[in-house]
């Protein structure tokens, strides 16, 4: 391996004097204790390194180690229910508290595997050579993509750790391959596939907003810009626990320590919806918090992604949660800056749109080497100065993703949650999801939809009028706008995170309570054309039941209960249902 | 990788501004400390800013006056700066470097910590919980502090944030310790960053006065103490708060004011580095500089004690966008803001309630630590009081006359709110805050109070009143 030594240090960059040649993009072991860094820079005579670790004590004459390689991490199937830093070096090994530079400590368990092949077979690049149980269930332990040929010897079927070999192939070139369960892959390269797919379903998040009204295909990606206090990390944990994905891929990128501790003391206690196991066997945590090197924060977004496509690759549908990219891209400005980099808008580099295009383009659905279907979701928290909508990162990201949650301030500073906005917010995917919703318990879907959203414009609208001349000097037409618009936002925008009842609301549940709801509209616009006053409308009952429902209205049954009160306390008020539609059948 | 320490005399090729410029003869490492002595025998503290083959840039963090180059000599500590730290601290005064000023011997140390602090693995924190009550209703009752929690107070040039952060150093207390108010359990580390010397002094005596001196300890760096020494001030702070949680399992409480000074003092220091600036003169890395002390509040797993942190900033221009709070706010979990209206209206604390928001009340309020059914209350009061804010908008446009029999009804509920519950004379504990807000919500008609359910509504605001019929 060459060598190198160093000439000079500032901070997280450090220039050394070759020995022998270097690549660009190489990972190298900077010093006595082998701080991680990456050359990102060749210069006759100099390499530039950016090093992923606190550089303190590092002086000239000190030894950089080159690898051979880029920067890579180690894919493994016992990665499942672990936390590790922005470089994937586990964090939950070892009693230190404290993260110090320099390799951590700590072995990983042994993986029981079981093989699928046996000597003489042909094993095709990207397919599976055995089984590993871990957290539960059983993944397919996968031969790297690059590696295929005759299977010479196979393990027998008992516990290894990830790195013995456990699969010998000979290659098509003649030579052998050790295989073991684990397998380093470069961060910024892709990794293969079969074929790209058509992402047509969604990802059920549990919650109403993104699902019945914005909702995101499996294998797509979403943005979620928002100003601080809005809820950001609070919805992306709420997606890391809802959402029905096979893997969930936490990227806690330059957020806070005390939220991800949370978060890792909650996913344990909590069960997954679909196999009733702990969530956190389906979780893999990658923690690179604010205070920690700033460096391996920019690589910690590419560790996530490429975690996720090699749990997609086993055939999983994979969701990744980033949180935030804007601290992300602001590593990338600042290692930027100490490159002496010219810099574009907002002293981000020029090539900070690219680098988002890149991380957004690796969401997909897509049929893997091996043949199954597997796909990555992408959910990229957004965090702009002030809030600002116009700021680089938001205004590149909104190019890449297909759908934006926006989080509205105003909402969140009245508690409304999840804050997102309805009429700000869009998703390109409603289409193409229609057909799913239609054959899951929602026939008239796309046209609820409208309606609830072409109310809540109308809202908008309104409401400006009523700000300035009173919301009673509004015709009652209008009026009743109004409440319907609250009914909407109030019943089926509203959802208590941490509601034990409604912090996850299934698709039967969403299309139960978005019946109700749009049953009472049609009935108060029937009554509306009777002549009875929204006021009246208002002081209903079923009205005030329907607004508490999501806390209070639980099971199939309670919600018959529920429309049928909502049929009597308009039966009640003198208008049966279906003879005021027609105005001429009216009063 | 620590060495022994190394005196170069006669060594300096040049000083700029805070730098100067080393011949490099001995063995260097990046950020380790210095000590620098003038012909006037003071000596000055710096670290390693930098360092190549030939030279050694050493930035001092105090004043370069009286230094020449062919008398000064240099200290290379061969580690990162280090504060000796031990018991006895409580109860003095320090300067913003750790050193003592009120008189009194220097402590006696148990250990050094490196003042830079080591950042917490995630895995290895437990998640902040835990109710702290601070004595103050908007706090308490609306946005409550738990212990581990960072929240910092959101002021403006001429609000009452002194004022604030004296009744917390006084009245801030752990209610699950029960009695020993005054007891070993709790702990106060005070940081006053770049305040001016009258302020400094109300501190002191703020001190004396209420006997807290068997829980505090300040450090009290100037407005006329050089800039690059404020960068150190709140680190020194955080450094003896980390000793005294973490050593001697206490529950301290960090309040660190003015942080706006800090980040004033590092686009200065920066700018002498002639680093490129990102939004406001201000360099890039602001958010992760501040991350650096801000994520040093927590706890740790299998540690007793805690660090929970109210840094105290000023808004320029009463402008929550500005750089300072806004990153502050991206770190922190929450923030108190303080509102000038209310200020001028003779209220105090002046706490602007809307936009003011403690992301973690959930883990520390509630059944198990203050009162089952404080969330609700409070959550219906943060609902009510934004509908009375419309109401006003409302009515300042149609005339008071001119609204609803609900939104008067609104408008007031929103003064009594206001002068009723987040006003206040003294002190009040948790009980005495929830009574005054079920109060106000008896000025609402029953029907509004869509966050509490029928019987947080009959057990605590009582009987119908509807108004307009």
């Amino acid at each position: 391996m060459s060598t190198a030594r160093v000439t000079w240090v500032g901070g997280p960059v450090v220039r050394a004097r070759p020995e022998a040649p270097f690549a660009m993009r190489e990972a190298v072991r900077v010093g006595d204790l082998g701080l991680l860094g990456e050359v990102v820079r060749l210069e006759a005579g100099e390499i530039v390194v950016q090093v992923y670790e606190e550089t303190t004590g590092l002086a000239p004459g000190a030894t950089v180690e080159g690898s051979g390689a880029p920067l890579a991490v180690r894919l493994s199937p016992g990665l499942l229910g672990g936390t590790f830093d922005g470089l994937l070096r586990p964090l939950h090994l070892g009693d230190d508290p404290f993260v110090r530079p320099g390799a951590p400590a700590g072995a990983t368990p042994p993986l029981a595997f079981t093989p699928t092949v046996r000597p003489g077979e042909r094993l095709v690049a990207g397919h599976p050579f055995g089984e590993v149980a871990v957290g539960g269930r059983t993944v397919p332990a996968l031969a790297p993509p690059r590696v295929a040929g005759e299977v010479v010897r196979v393990a027998a079927a008992r516990a290894y750790q990830d790195d013995a070999t456990v699969c010998t192939v000979r290659a098509d070139a003649g030579d052998e391959v050790e295989v073991s369960l684990a397998h380093p892959w470069p961060v910024r390269e892709p990794r293969p596939v079969a074929a790209r797919l058509v992402a047509d379903a969604p990802l059920i998040t549990g919650q109403r907003i993104i699902d019945t009204f914005l909702p995101v295909a499996r294998g797509a990606s979403a943005a979620i810009p928002g100003g601080f206090g809005t809820g950001k990390t609070v919805m992306l944990e709420s997606l890391a626990k809802g959402c029905d994905a096979d893997v969930i891929v936490y990227v806690g990128c330059g957020e806070r320590g005390n939220e991800l501790a949370g978060l890792l003391a909650e996913l344990p206690e909590l069960e997954d919806p679909q196999s009733g196991r702990p969530l956190m066997e389906r979780s893999v945590i990658i923690a690179n918090t604010s205070n920690m090197p700033v460096a391996a924060r920019e690589a910690s977004i590419y560790t996530g992604v490429t975690v996720a496509e090699y749990f997609r690759d086993m055939g999983l549908s994979v969701a990744v949660m980033a949180d935030s990219t804007s601290r992300w891209a602001e590593a990338l400005r600042e290692v930027s800056g100490r490159l002496g980099e010219l810099p574009g808008e907002a002293g981000y580099p020029a090539y900070l749109s690219s680098r988002l295009a890149d991380f957004y383009e690796r969401a997909a659905r897509v049929r893997t080497l091996a043949g199954t279907e597997g796909s990555v979701t992408l959910l990229g928290a957004v965090s702009p100065p002030s809030g600002d909508m116009e700021e680089p990162v938001v205004v590149h990201t909104r190019r890449y993703v297909r759908a934006v949650w926006v989080l509205d301030t105003e909402r969140a500073h009245a508690r409304f949650y999840p804050a997102i906005h309805p009429l700000t917010s869009y998703s390109e995917e409603a289409e193409r999801l229609a057909p799913w919703w239609q054959a899951h318990g929602q026939p008239h879907w796309e046209q609820v939809r409208t309606r609830m959203l072409t109310l809540l414009e109308e809202e908008r609208r309104l409401a400006r009028m009523a700000r300035i001349l009173g919301a009673e000097a509004l015709p009652p037409a209008q009026r009743l706008i109004l409440v319907e618009a609250r009914l909407v936002n109030e019943a089926l925008l509203r959802q208590s995170a941490f509601s034990p009842v409604d912090g996850r609301c299934p698709p039967a549940r969403q299309a139960a309570m978005v019946r109700v709801v749009a049953r009472f509209l049609d009935l108060a616009e029937e009554a509306l054309e009777c002549g009875v006053e929204p006021e009246t409308i208002t002081a209903l009952e079923s009205y005030r039941r329907l607004l508490r429902m999501g806390e209070e209205v639980v099971g199939e049954a309670a919600f018959a209960t529920l429309e049928e009160a909502v049929e009597q306390d308009f039966t009640r008020l003198g208008c049966p249902a279906g003879h005021g539609g027609g105005g001429e059948g009216g009063r | 990788m620590s060495r022994l320490p190394v005196v170069l005399s006669g060594g300096l090729a040049r000083i700029d501004g805070p730098l100067l410029f080393l011949r490099r003869t001995a063995a260097a490492g990046y950020n380790e400390a210095v000590e620098v002595v003038g012909d006037d025998g003071r000596t000055r503290l710096g670290r390693v800013a930098a360092v190549d083959e030939e030279r050694i840039v050493v930035e001092l963090l105090e004043s370069t006056t009286n230094l020449a180059l062919a008398t000064t000599r240099v200290r290379l500590m061969g580690e990162p700066l280090k504060l000796a730290v031990g018991p006895g601290m409580v109860g003095r005064t320090f300067n913003g470097v750790g050193k003592p000023i009120d008189g009194g011997p220097p402590v006696a140390a148990v250990e050094a910590r490196r003042v830079d602090g080591l950042a917490i693995k995630p895995v290895a924190r437990v998640a902040p919980s835990e109710f702290i009550e601070t004595g103050i209703t908007a706090i308490d009752l609306l946005d409550s502090l738990v212990r581990g929690q960072k929240l910092p107070i959101f002021s403006g040039g001429g609000l009452p944030h002194d004022r604030i952060a004296i009744d917390l150093l006084r009245h801030a207390r752990l209610p699950a310790a029960g009695d020993d108010r005054e007891g070993e359990g709790f702990a106060v580390c005070f940081a006053g960053i770049g305040i001016p010397h009258a302020t400094a002094e109300r501190f002191r005596r703020a001190m004396e006065a209420s006997g807290g001196a068997a829980r505090t300890t300040l450090f009290l760096n100037l407005a006329s103490d050089p800039p690059a020494q404020r960068l150190l001030a709140p680190r020194v702070a955080l450094t003896a708060a980390e000793y005294l949680a973490f050593t001697e399992h206490r529950h301290v409480l960090v309040i660190l004011t003015d942080m706006t000074n800090y980040c004033e003092a590092l686009r200065e220091v920066s700018a002498g580095h002639g680093e490129i600036p990102a939004r406001k003169g201000y360099p890039g890395y602001l958010y992760s500089d501040l991350a650096s002390l801000y994520e040093r509040a927590g706890r740790i797993r299998g540690v007793a004690g805690s660090i929970t942190q109210l840094p105290i900033l000023t808004m320029p221009g009463d402008d929550m966008s500005h750089p300072i709070p806004d990153l502050t706010g991206y770190i922190t979990e929450g923030q108190i803001v303080l509102d000038r209206d209310l200020a001028r209206r003779g209220l105090y604390p002046p706490v602007k309630v809307l936009p003011s928001l403690s992301r973690l009340m959930k883990d520390g309020t509630g059944d198990s630590f203050t009162h089952p059914d404080h969330p609700a209350l409070a959550t219906q009061l943060y609902a009510s009081y934004a509908r009375a804010v419309q109401a006003r908008v409302l009515a300042s446009v149609v005339g008071e006359e001119g609204v609803s029999e609900v939104d008067r009804a609104y408008l007031r509920f929103g003064d009594h709110f206001e002068r009723e519950v987040v006003a206040q004379e003294g002190p009040r504990t948790l009980a005495e805050s929830m009574t005054a807000g079920w109060a106000a919500l008896r000025l609402l008609p029953r029907e509004e109070l869509h966050r509490l359910s029928g019987e947080q509504i009959a057990a605590h605001v009582g009987g119908d009143r509807e108004v307009g019929k």
